[in-house]
């Protein structure tokens, strides 16, 4: 289970001020804290504020590589934003995201293979919006899977998302999500990666931790392979590794949720 | 029509460690072995990886093993009064690929030899063979703390294969492996989660994964055979699935579990139906050794030079190439 990180983020309002104060500490602390939990990706999104975003997707790379190698999970609708990013990753990246409309795909794709990057992909377009049912979301799943081939990406740097919305306005979408999961790694072999936003399912809601840990179990059930998520979220954390033994994806050990944290395999 | 050829694609493997140290890398051996780097399930050459052939590790004791069965004795002869004569015996006439050790006469009970004694019959054998070397203790933990941390000691920089870690006695032997540059058996009860956690915790005192060999407990044909396998097999498909806490050549002492089965030392007078009890035995231990070699041992710990001669046949024709197409 790959836990993206989802904390270096310009929503949130300290790192808003970090980016506009230039104060590496505070990203850098971040990128150790969520690190040193077990996260496998650090997500890197310079919120909506920033007046130059090219600068500011260039330094809180800079300034994350200073410190951690984690590979990082680069977050934004501007696709040219995203490659000026690239240039400077010194490991491998994701690109988050890309959606299933066709223009998307060609500027995506060739992008994801020249960087060697890896992409989540949105069962969504334009179009279709978020569509209400797992089917018309395998449907578009399936194209971008498609595009894997015409590209020449390798189908598991593809990781499609299912789309979570929050569960007290959309009550009939997380079981729409999970079938997606589950027919998505059933009709492709080999399979693309799967991702969901998890956080984004409490929304609103009371004790969002309980619902969000949940959540990633029953997704995980159906073959969650990735979530980007508060990787800082012990008793998270803990039901990934617990989930991951119950799987019976990795073998049973007393250490099993420290292992987990501390990504030794 | 072409046959399309299924391949497991893996994505994890065993770690490749070394065992025994050069005049050059600090020690005197003549020789290296490097275990493990499979990227494969046992011999599946057409799938992965086998960079590294198992080996024959002959068992030496460093008291005359009274309790040993006639025929081991009669295949050794006069040797088995000298651990170095027996060790050099092993590797001249027998071709031991290594030498595994069991300095048994620490045991207050059969004899009660000092640290002191240990080293020097190890320094011995040192000197009578030029292959690597595993040494360990006589299973009483007090006593082997003492005695293994000696050695250790004494032989720094050898890199000998040291035994036993276990889940309750691990730290002074994971120690002495650390400061004066060893590799560690790692012995589990044939329990894969704690083999498993065993590694974690040695791995966090400093000692390098690579510098651990897991030694996850065998039965010999009829006793518990079965189940040593799937042990095995199930760390090394772990392994093979990304588990790099499991990642690692295991070990088995195959000719202890093997000569102390009733099939192997029951007379013909006693059982006629069985047969003739040397070749019986002989069999015996050659079976245990050839089933576990399929759940993936790297070490093989041996006793009857008939049975080595038989296990190393088998180990060559399985190192053939069976790529297809």
């Amino acid at each position: 289970m790959e836990i993206i990180g989802e904390r270096i983020n310009g929503m949130f309002k300290d790192i808003k001020e970090a980016i506009i104060n230039q104060d590496k500490k505070v990203i850098q602390d971040w990128a150790i804290k969520q690190t040193e939990n077990g996260a496998s990706w650090l997500d890197v999104n310079v919120g909506a504020s920033a007046p130059d975003k090219v600068a500011a997707m260039k330094w809180l790379i800079n300034t994350i590589q200073e410190v951690v190698d984690t590979p990082l999970c680069l977050d934004s609708t501007d696709y040219d934003l995203i490659e000026e990013g690239l240039k400077v990753c010194k490991r491998p990246a994701m690109i988050n995201s890309c959606h299933a409309d066709r223009y998307k795909i060609e500027r995506v794709f060739p992008m994801a293979k020249y960087y060697n990057a890896k992409v989540i992909g949105l069962a969504m377009s334009e179009t279709s919006g978020i569509p209400k049912n797992a089917d018309a979301r395998v449907a578009l799943a399936m194209e971008m899977v498609a595009a894997c081939d015409e590209f020449g990406l390798p189908f598991e740097d593809l990781y499609i998302d299912p789309l979570i919305l929050p569960v007290n306005v959309a009550q009939d979408h997380p079981v729409e999500a999970m079938e997606t999961i589950r027919q998505v790694k059933f009709l492709s072999d080999p399979a693309p990666k799967t991702v969901v936003g998890l956080s984004n399912v409490s929304q609103k809601c009371n004790n969002r931790k309980l619902i969000n840990r949940t959540m990633l179990a029953m997704l995980m059930a159906c073959g969650l392979d990735a979530a980007i998520a508060d990787a800082n979220d012990d008793e998270l954390m803990d039901t990934a590794a617990a989930a991951r033994i119950l799987l019976n994806k990795e073998i049973y050990c007393d250490s099993y949720a420290e292992l987990f944290k501390s990504r030794k395999y | 029509m072409p046959v399309q050829v299924i391949k497991e694609r893996n994505s994890g493997k065993v770690l490749n460690v070394v065992l025994g140290a050069t005049k050059e890398q600090g020690g005197t051996r003549t020789h290296t072995i490097t275990v493990g780097g499979q990227t494969c399930l046992p011999f599946l050459h057409f799938e992965g990886e086998t960079p590294n052939r198992p080996v024959i590790a002959i068992e030496v004791v460093d008291r005359y093993p009274d309790d040993w069965n006639d025929e081991l004795k009669k295949a050794y002869g006069d040797v088995l009064h000298d651990p170095a004569a027996w060790a050099k015996k092993s590797v001249e006439e027998f071709g031991a690929d290594m030498i595994y050790l069991r300095l048994q006469s620490a045991d207050p009970d059969l004899g009660g030899s000092s640290p002191e004694k240990c080293v020097e019959t190890v320094k011995s054998v040192l000197a009578a063979v030029g292959v690597p070397l595993a040494v360990v203790g006589c299973g009483i933990d007090d006593i082997d703390n003492k005695v293994i941390s000696a050695v250790a000691e004494a032989c720094a920089g050898e890199n000998l294969l040291l035994g036993h870690a276990t889940q309750e006695n691990y730290n002074t032997i994971t120690a002495a492996c650390m400061v004066h540059k060893h590799t560690l058996i790692a012995n589990s009860p044939l329990d894969i989660n704690i083999c498993k956690q065993l590694n974690i915790l040695i791995t966090e005192m400093g000692l390098p994964l690579d510098r651990i060999v897991m030694d996850p407990s065998i039965g010999g044909l009829g006793y518990g055979l079965e189940y040593a396998y799937s042990i095995g097999e199930r760390g090394r498909i772990g392994t093979l699935q990304g588990d790099k806490m499991l990642s690692l050549p295991t070990l088995g002492t195959v000719g202890f579990e093997a000569w102390k089965t009733k099939e192997s030392n029951a007379s013909i007078d006693e059982f006629p139906g069985w047969g003739d009890q040397a070749e019986r035995a002989i069999l015996w231990e050659a079976l245990t050794a050839s089933t576990l070699l399929q759940s993936g041992l790297d070490i093989l710990v041996m006793r009857h030079p008939e049975a080595v001669r038989l296990v190393r046949k088998n180990i060559d024709e399985l190192m053939k190439p069976n790529k297809v197409d």
